[in-house]
């Protein structure tokens, strides 16, 4: 099957080329149909490839070489791909989700009067991502990451007329832009210090390295670079303010994009470049403590939010932390595989979040939903699925994906894994204060609203219950050894196969992790019972307006104030030296020494024309020569 | 023979155009320009990399001076005549789109520049190669002067005073040059040769650095490009960015790096800085600018900073990372500039906050904009990205910090082009624009080639990388391996 690894792409690809190259031929109709069947193509590629890796007889090879892209001197970069478990597994997650959030939006944006513009980023965007996860070098992952970092703009910008969406835009695109000077610098010095870019060769010469220290410094910079780049993408403290604003896309494009899969680059980055991250312990010290103030910032400010998709974005940033919290343990698999059950459930909360908003003809304000549960069975249903999950209640998907990366937690020290239970109590709060305020209770919205409730076309519906089914079962694939003799951790061995180290047997008992594992539940089910005290008996609702809510509320409310911090300590400043520069040191500094020396030079001119004949070359000369002398005293000595 | 008709051929079509009035002046400059390019792509596929110069003429002119009439391409030369001959059409081209008045003597000027332009990139005489430098100059005075806006007279007069500053500075490092060298001629093999202790290579380098970064420019030699751009004719403008700032690059190539290696083991370093500024200070500059044509000057300087940076870090990566921009560069640039011409025809203005919500009207240029704006930001897969991803790599191992701080272009390019590109296009639509019509034919038969230049150079770089390579590394082995005279 290898000789086919190129219509992956390469299928999508040419369906954004056709859909946005025959724009105006194609009926508006028919380009959803377009754009998912070449995504079913290359799913269908993606699964001749994925059976193999799963029963374990794909046979690696060498890179698959499309074309030679960039050769000068020692650099020589190729356009290719690494067929592995790690990109196979990430491939078909994207064309997988992929294809089901492509059928849900054909629905979902069917009267738009831009769909196949829609469809043709869509495709776009499925290119670059596997573009992403499939090259054999960093330079390919790069065109990749700044790929999806394009498509995220052109989707959050989708709707153009309305700026405040353009700005949230841009601003993705930009914070991205800074992640990605990080990313570029890291790439720079791989290249620096190992005179390629290639994963294989890199990880191999590193590999080989017999005394770590002498060149520990290098590899702090290359992994803290390249994180650089992960927090950027995967929106982690500092730079995951954009994440929150990028929801002014479409919401199937937050299911697919800022959910399921781009938003986990930086996982996958880290896990592929997990040789060198290993040699580098204080650097994952430090993603330690990033992802988890991520997970728990994020959590902190997702209490109080009442957009549905605002708290769905901040639940994102925060399992992102809870990602990163399991790389900073050295838990590679385990970050993967949450990324895996989080693009499940998430996919599955974002869709649903869409069938809402569609029922109830735009509003995404929970405080006006209500009592939906009669009115979207399939909707309530699957959310509420997707709900236990990501709170963790077995057997669901984030149950497995959880308390992996908690019992890693525990291992190093249980100061780490209470930080994480935290994280994951806040994360039970809030979902379910989401879930109580949209399905539960009555109906607050307005009689119109009211009239119009209605459960989604099949379309939309089909995908959320594979996306339910694959929340109930996708944690099987990573038995914890305590359930099972045999078979366990199966999905921590199949990464193996791509070199991404199997940790050791887990020092705890049994029965302490047992104890671990209860008291971690019986705390979310205390919590999933306060809040359905709250907003089922009690029918708390949030204040209706900012004045009503106590200090701290406020506080989260309006996000820690971050994004008013960075305006005054990044983006003015910019605008302030941008006018010092301008109208000070370029109009009466610079310049006014070039026409300074101009004119004192027509002055001199004027003077000596008196004492001598008047020759007009002679004058040239002479002012130029001044100009010489000038300048040479200015700039060169 | 083929270099020589590639000089001659503009200058005759200049006759031509002169004298063939109103109506036919524009067909037969923009005939003349397509056939030179046809010539310069016989040349590009009949060149053989191996053999360096190619298409060598050598012709004595003042024999007594040692000056000739020598002429020919290596790989270097090559590239930049394709660049030439590939943008003039284009340039010609948007001229129709909107009114020039005495349009003979404006073609007839704009193809006598050409012609001293790739004169410019094949004379292996110095002497030739200064006279076709100041040649250049004349015919971008007069356009600038006479096609110009209201502020033309003293920005004009500034641009020509500072650039024949440069140029005079020049002509005394080249009559010093050739008063030290071997035997007594401009011949470029012999200015190679000539043996010149550390404090004179210093001196010269002083000089031809001076016109050489006035040209391109580089901070903070740069003060006459904003308002020359902004007041300029639109085809002025893009004479001026997108082919003539590369004279100044090639000048660094062809006559500084090999003849001064001293110098520049002593003050590359300098140049390096002082180019690195120009990036940071020219692209925060460019954050604020209202005037569409204002603001494309300072995104020209920070993007020439980083090719002027990569010029003196001694690496394959970083001069054919030069390479490579430069072709880039001219590419983007005039396609910008482009779209800010059809921009200006629509609406009236270069005020960019005047303008706004334009891709309701114009959803085609809306893509070709975007396109232009993300191959200038260097986004992978577009030829920004090959240029810019090996001048970092030259700049980086030249010193890592430097690379970090020049790299703030990637951040602040998206900052200041995005916003643009934001004002511009989107937001509701303006009743006032609401007549405005999306691209003619014309127009995309000028865009179309752009773009495919885009993606072209972008995915396959060797269409440069391989012609140049020889020709860099033998610049390169010239620098580092001539042996210093010790003072």
């Amino acid at each position: 099957m290898m000789e086919f690894v190129w219509l992956i792409p390469g299928l999508p690809l040419l369906g954004f080329l056709i859909l946005s190259l025959f724009n105006k031929y194609i009926p508006k109709s028919a380009s959803g149909y377009i754009a998912s069947a070449m995504l079913l193509g290359s799913f269908l590629v993606v699964l001749s490839l994925l059976i193999p890796a799963v029963s374990g007889t794909l046979v690696a090879k060498e890179p698959f070489v499309l074309f030679n892209w960039i050769q000068a001197g020692n650099l020589n970069l190729s356009l290719s791909f690494q067929i592995d478990n790690l990109s196979i597994w990430f491939m078909s997650i994207i064309t997988g989700v992929g294809f089901l959030i492509h059928m849900y939006s054909i629905s979902y944006m069917h009267d738009d009067e831009g769909v196949t513009r829609y469809f043709s980023y869509l495709n776009l965007f499925i290119f670059s991502m596997l573009l992403l996860v499939m090259g054999s070098n960093f330079a390919v992952m790069f065109m990749g990451w700044e790929g999806v970092g394009l498509c995220s703009y052109l989707l959050i910008g989708f709707w153009f007329k309305n700026q405040n969406y353009n700005d949230a835009a841009k601003k993705a695109f930009i914070m991205n832009r800074i992640g990605d000077l990080g990313f570029l610098l890291g790439m720079l010095l791989i290249y620096h210090q190992f005179g390629t870019l290639e994963y294989t060769a890199v990880f191999e010469q590193v590999s080989k390295i017999i005394n770590p220290n002498e060149i520990s410094g290098v590899l702090l910079a290359i992994t803290l670079l390249l994180f650089v780049g992960a927090m950027g993408k995967s929106a982690q403290i500092p730079l995951y303010t954009w994440l929150p604003d990028a929801m002014a896309g479409p919401t199937p494009v937050s299911a697919l994009i800022h959910a399921a899969t781009m938003v986990t680059a930086g996982i996958y980055m880290i896990a592929r470049s997990n040789v060198l991250y290993s040699m580098a312990p204080m650097t994952l010290d430090i993603i330690f403590v990033i992802g988890t103030s991520t997970a728990i910032l994020a959590a902190l400010i997702g209490l109080t939010q009442t957009d549905i998709k605002k708290v769905l974005a901040y639940s994102t940033v925060s399992q992102l932390g809870f990602m990163f919290m399991a790389i900073g343990l050295g838990g590679y698999s385990a970050g993967v595989f949450h990324v895996t059950t989080h693009a499940f459930f998430k996919a599955l909360l974002f869709l649903g979040a869409g069938s809402v908003i569609h029922a109830m003809g735009g509003e995404q304000d929970i405080r006006k939903m209500g009592g939906l549960m009669k009115k979207l069975p399939i909707t309530s249903i699957t959310f509420i699925i997707a709900t236990l999950a990501i709170a963790g209640i077995p057997p669901l998907a984030g149950f497995f994906s959880k308390d992996a990366i908690l019992a890693l937690a525990f291992e190093a020290s249980p100061l780490k894994w209470g930080l994480g239970v935290f994280a994951a109590l806040l994360t039970t709060f809030y979902m379910f204060r989401m879930l109580f305020l949209t399905f539960f209770g009555e109906f607050r919205g307005t009689q119109h609203q009211k009239e119009h409730l209605h459960e989604s076309p099949l379309l939309m519906t089909i995908p959320l219950m594979i996306l339910a089914a694959l929340t109930l079962l996708a944690g099987f694939i990573e038995i914890p050894h305590v359930f099972v003799h045999e078979g366990s951790n199966w999905f921590s061995h199949y990464l193996a196969a791509a070199h991404v180290p199997l940790l050791e047997a887990s020092s705890i008992s049994a029965s302490t992790e047992f104890v671990l594992m209860g008291s971690a539940l019986t705390l979310v089910l205390l919590v999933i019972l306060s809040t359905y005290i709250i907003y089922v008996s009690k029918k708390t609702l949030p204040a209706s307006s900012e004045s009503d809510l106590s200090a701290l509320d406020k506080l989260s409310y309006n996000k820690f104030y971050v994004d008013e911090l960075y305006d005054t300590i990044i983006l003015k400043p910019i605008a302030f030296f941008s006018d010092i520069f301008h109208n000070i040191i370029e109009k009466n500094f610079i310049d006014r020494i070039v026409n300074f020396s101009g004119k004192s030079i027509q002055w001199s001119g004027k003077t000596i024309r008196f004492v001598q004949s008047g020759d007009v070359n002679t004058y040239t000369i002479f002012m130029v020569i001044g100009i010489v002398v000038i300048l040479f005293l200015n700039f060169i000595l | 023979m083929i270099t020589t008709i590639l000089i001659i051929l503009p200058l005759v079509a200049a006759i031509l155009v002169y004298f063939a009035g109103q109506r036919l002046a524009p067909t037969i400059a923009i005939a003349s320009t397509l056939l030179e390019f046809a010539i310069a792509l016989y040349a590009y596929f009949n060149f053989e990399v191996l053999a360096g110069w190619n298409y060598v003429l050598v012709k004595d002119w003042i024999p007594s001076l040692g000056i000739s009439y020598n002429v020919g391409m290596d790989g270097i030369s090559l590239i930049l005549v394709i660049l030439t001959s590939f943008l003039f059409p284009l340039i010609l081209l948007s001229t129709l789109t909107s009114s020039v008045k005495d349009k003979p003597s404006f073609y007839a000027l704009a193809l006598v520049m050409q012609s001293a332009l790739i004169g410019v990139f094949v004379a292996k005489d110095l002497f030739l190669f200064y006279i076709f430098w100041e040649l250049a100059l004349i015919p971008i005075y007069f356009i600038c002067l006479m096609w110009g806006d209201e502020n033309r007279k003293f920005v004009t007069f500034k641009f020509f005073i500072y650039t024949l500053f440069g140029s005079l500075i020049m002509l005394a490092a080249i009559i010093y040059l050739y008063s030290v060298a071997p035997e007594k001629s401009f011949a470029l093999e012999n200015i190679y040769l000539t043996k010149l202790t550390s404090q004179e290579q210093v001196w010269i380098f002083g000089g031809l650095f001076l016109a050489f970064g006035i040209k391109m420019p580089i901070f903070p030699f740069h003060t006459w490009q904003p308002e020359t751009y902004t007041s300029a004719p639109m085809a002025g403008t893009m004479l001026l960015s997108g082919i003539m700032l590369k004279m100044g690059v090639y000048g660094v190539i062809r006559w500084i790096l090999p003849v001064l290696p001293n110098a520049l083991m002593e003050w590359g370093w300098l140049a390096l800085l002082l180019s690195i500024i120009g990036i940071v200070y020219a692209s925060i500059i460019a954050i604020k600018q209202s005037n569409f044509k204002t603001l494309i000057a300072y995104v020209s300087i920070a993007h020439v900073g980083l090719i002027g940076a990569g010029l003196f870090t001694n690496s394959v990566e970083g001069l054919q990372g030069v390479m490579v921009q430069m072709f880039a560069h001219g590419v983007n640039v005039i396609g910008i500039l482009f779209v800010i011409q059809i921009l200006f025809n629509r609406t009236g203005t270069l005020q960019i906050n005047s303008m706004g919500g334009l891709r309701n009207q114009m959803p085609q240029l809306a893509v070709y904009f975007l396109i232009l704006i993300m191959a200038n930001i260097a986004l992978p897969s577009t030829n920004g990205f090959v240029g810019e991803f090996l001048l970092f790599i030259g700049v980086f191992n030249y010193n890592p910090y430097l690379a970090a701080l020049g790299g703030l272009t990637i951040i602040l390019g998206a900052v200041y082009l995005l916003s643009t590109y934001q004002k511009v296009m989107l937001g509701e639509a303006k009743a006032e624009f609401n007549v405005v019509m999306d691209l003619s034919l014309l127009e995309k038969s000028i865009l179309i080639p752009i773009v495919i230049a885009i993606f072209a150079f972008g995915l396959f770089p060797d269409i440069i990388l391989d012609v140049t390579e020889p020709a860099i590394n033998g610049i390169l082995h010239a620098v580092n391996h001539s042996i210093p005279v010790a003072n």
